[in-house]
């Protein structure tokens, strides 16, 4: 607990920054679903046959997970890329369903005689809905409004996997690192903010089913929304400086790499920087980078020749190297030079099996494979690199069909012994913390992963400053530094930010 | 003021009124008696153009219905449901002045009349103009119904069974309270209702509906001699 407001203190801009994104997001989604379901629940009430499919498709698309949509929409041109936007959508998209059901109810179930009293008035059709059928429907409304934006409020949360900011990146962050205290930073507010946001609306709810002047209340209300609302757009919207926005994957190292481009920046351009860290896998941070939605991010030399440029695999560290720059070069994307580590695939294995086999070398592991099992990160499963090629080179077969696991929880589930063998990171951190070991890649299998800052071309244009201040880490970030910071975070939970402050001091002083 | 001339109207294959001639002269009241489904309240709503006749014509105000504009003709024309149909979300005052605020009156203008249309339906305004519905009991709610058919001025009003939810007690008061109002209103009433008794208590002539055919139309002595055996089971009902 102490930890936790230790935590809090130390992050309070930052925690605030993330709270108002993610009021901000829950509100202008929360509105926006308001805009578009009520008329839609209108016209469901009023058109069974128009409506039920609108109100079919809305419910369809509350039960795919919201992790699931994120992902549909990230690659659509329009709505998706990452940032706010896709969120916005998706989150949209959710709130619809409840804010429909509750207006097409709500105007249902008035009582008839109650319409036939207002068409004997002489209403026009448009008198008897505002004057009398919504007024009369709005508890009902708020209720659903009610739902959709403490929903909101939990969904946004997933929305930091796209790079929407809120307190989900706490969350995310947590994850990664394996700190619970992180997580709870995250998670806590989040349960906070929505049992106000229940109970704030519930009141207002309740006044508007209360015996008084609706008109007056109606109006109240609208013009609180509107301040809320026009505050949180503000707050989420007043980065309007030109800002460098640094990406990264969504693992410590990344974070970590994220982290050290970020003050580099900061420290020998002196350009404000925005962290949009821990954005998911390779082909997100790409696409990000495409679209300029981000400026830079550290990939790895033998990823972006695979995993992004689709060529095939190369194995002389110096002919990936050239390649790749060119590939990025044609692309309007700039590499920089290598940061001075390779992260290679490790397949680990724990440490009191291999020295009690006396295991060292991967062209060992075939012995011992058939009654193990293994587990893998998703993007190794996939890509031509990754375990297929692994298998025919060292003639691999497990016991099972190889688990596929967050990379995050790799480490942590061959350490407790629910798999023998994993593939992580040559650099992991938790590597010496969990007392794992690295079998020797000993016939030559993997290709090099050396770490290498790639930059939005246009960008390197306007600031060349950014060039000049990340190369005075070319070669500066070796394997064993990045472990021990890797260490530094997973193992000892220090803060990245720290961790990287610390190394750049250290380079400054010489050291 | 309203005429019926050879009114048909279907509903699906249903035939809900046949062959239907009336006329209702400007201050009368005229009441619509007959059991339910005989056709009742479709009469009523052919008069606001809540409905449209198959065939013939309603006349109202010596225009076609069809050439009024619905909105129009409505606003002329009071209505008074069975059950009130007033706007839980609007206080009695409000109800009342709603027509009036639809026709765009000044405010100040919607409150006297309000406040005098209160007085005339016995609801003291100063204890019940910001009071709810719901806060009302059954024949409250109805004198504030009649206040709110009122409300505009409308030459004509139609009142569909208005008390017939009421005990008979209330119903009695209210009676009383009609003949009042309509002495110092003179307005013309079309009033639906299936009590023989309530028609020779409130109208000036009676109509008999018997399965959508108007069979019999005139004052209390001319049902009273009638021979038509629908006529006569219900004037012996009014005697029991």
């Amino acid at each position: 607990m102490a930890s936790l407001f230790h935590f809090w203190s130390l992050h309070a801009s930052e925690l605030w920054t993330l709270l108002g994104q993610h009021v901000a997001l829950v509100v202008v989604s929360t509105a926006a679903a308001v805009a578009v379901g009520v008329p839609v629940g209108i016209i469901a009430a009023r058109r069974p046959r128009v409506g039920a499919p609108i109100a079919a498709a809305a419910s369809i698309i509350q039960t795919v997970p919201s992790l699931a949509l994120f992902g549909f929409l990230l690659p659509l041109p329009l709505v998706g890329g990452v940032g706010a936007r896709t969120a916005l959508v998706a989150l949209v998209l959710y709130a619809l369903l409840p804010v429909i059901r509750t207006t097409a109810a709500g105007i249902r179930s008035i009582d008839s005689a109650i319409l036939e009293a207002a068409d004997a008035m002489g209403m026009t059709p448009r008198q008897r809905l505002t004057k009398v059928e919504l007024p009369l429907a709005l508890p009902a409304i708020m209720a659903g409004v009610r739902v959709s934006a403490v929903v909101g409020v939990g969904t946004v949360t997933i929305a930091a996997a796209s790079g929407a900011g809120g307190l989900g990146e706490y969350i995310y962050r947590g994850l990664s690192m394996v700190d619970a205290t992180v997580i709870l930073a995250g998670a806590v507010p989040v349960a906070a903010l929505a049992m106000v946001v229940d109970g704030g609306l519930l009141v207002i709810e309740r006044a508007l089913s209360a015996r008084r002047p609706l008109s007056r209340i109606t109006r109240v209300v609208a013009a609180a929304a509107a301040v809320v609302a026009g505050a949180a757009v503000a707050i989420a919207a007043t980065p309007g400086t030109e800002r460098i926005v640094v990406g990264s994957k969504n693992f410590t190292e990344q974070v970590i790499l994220g982290e050290l481009m970020a003050q580099a920046i900061e420290r020998y351009a002196a350009l404000p920087v925005d962290r949009r860290l821990n954005l998911g896998g390779t082909f997100i941070c790409d696409r990000a980078i495409q679209s300029g939605d981000i400026d830079l991010y550290v990939e790895y030399s033998g990823t972006a020749l695979t995993a992004v440029f689709k060529q095939p695999v190369q194995r002389d560290p110096s002919v990936v190297l050239e390649e790749v720059r060119r590939l990025y070069a044609d692309s309007g994307r700039s590499m920089l030079m290598p940061l001075g580590f390779n992260n290679t695939f490790a397949i680990l294995v724990r440490g009191a099996d291999a020295r009690a086999r006396g295991l060292t070398r991967l062209s060992q592991l075939a012995e011992y494979a058939p009654g193990w099992r293994a587990a893998f990160g998703y993007e190794f499963l996939e890509r031509p690199d990754g375990f297929r090629g692994l298998a025919n080179v060292y003639g691999l077969r497990f016991r099972e069909q190889p688990r596929v696991m967050d990379l995050t929880l790799v480490y942590r589930a061959l350490s407790e012994g629910q798999v023998d063998v994993a593939a992580g990171d040559a650099t992991a951190g938790l590597i010496d913390a969990l007392n794992l070991s690295i079998l020797e890649d000993d016939r030559q299998y993997f290709p090099p992963y050396d770490a290498v800052p790639v930059v939005h071309s246009s960008t390197l244009l306007r600031y060349p400053e950014i060039g000049a201040a990340i190369a005075r880490l070319s070669g500066r970030v070796t394997g064993n530094v990045m472990r021990r910071m890797n260490y530094d975070v997973d193992a000892r939970r220090l803060d990245p930010a720290a961790v990287v402050s610390m190394f750049l001091d250290s380079l400054d002083r010489g050291v | 003021m309203i005429a019926f001339e050879g009114v048909q109207f279907r509903r699906g294959d249903r035939q809900v009124l046949c062959g239907i001639t009336l006329e209702v002269h400007r201050g009368e009241t005229v009441a619509l008696v007959g059991r339910s489904g005989a056709g009742k309240s479709t009469i009523l709503k052919l008069i606001n153009r809540m409905l449209e006749p198959a065939d013939g014509r309603v006349l109202v105000d010596g225009r076609d219905t069809r050439a009024w504009h619905p909105t129009v003709l409505r606003r002329q024309t009071g209505y008074v449901l069975q059950e009130v149909g007033l706007f839980p979300h609007m206080t009695v005052a409000g109800n009342v002045g709603l027509v009036p605020a639809l026709a765009n009156w000044p405010q100040e203008r919607i409150d006297k009349r309000t406040f005098e249309l209160l007085d005339l339906v016995g609801l003291p305004p100063r204890e019940f103009a910001a009071r709810w519905p719901d806060q009302l009991s059954g024949g409250q709610r109805q004198r504030v119904g009649v206040a709110r058919a009122l409300a505009a001025d409308p030459p004509v009003v139609l009142m569909d069974e208005p008390f017939g939810a009421l005990d008979p007690i209330t119903r009695a008061e209210l009676h009383r309270e009609f003949g009042r109002i309509q002495r110092q209103v003179r307005k013309t009433i079309v009033l639906v209702t299936h009590d023989m008794r309530e028609a020779f208590t409130l109208a000036d002539r009676i109509g008999v509906l018997d399965a959508g055919v108007l069979v019999e139309c005139g004052p209390r002595s001319m049902l009273e001699a009638s021979t038509h055996p629908t006529v006569m089971t219900l004037v012996e009902s009014a005697f029991n």
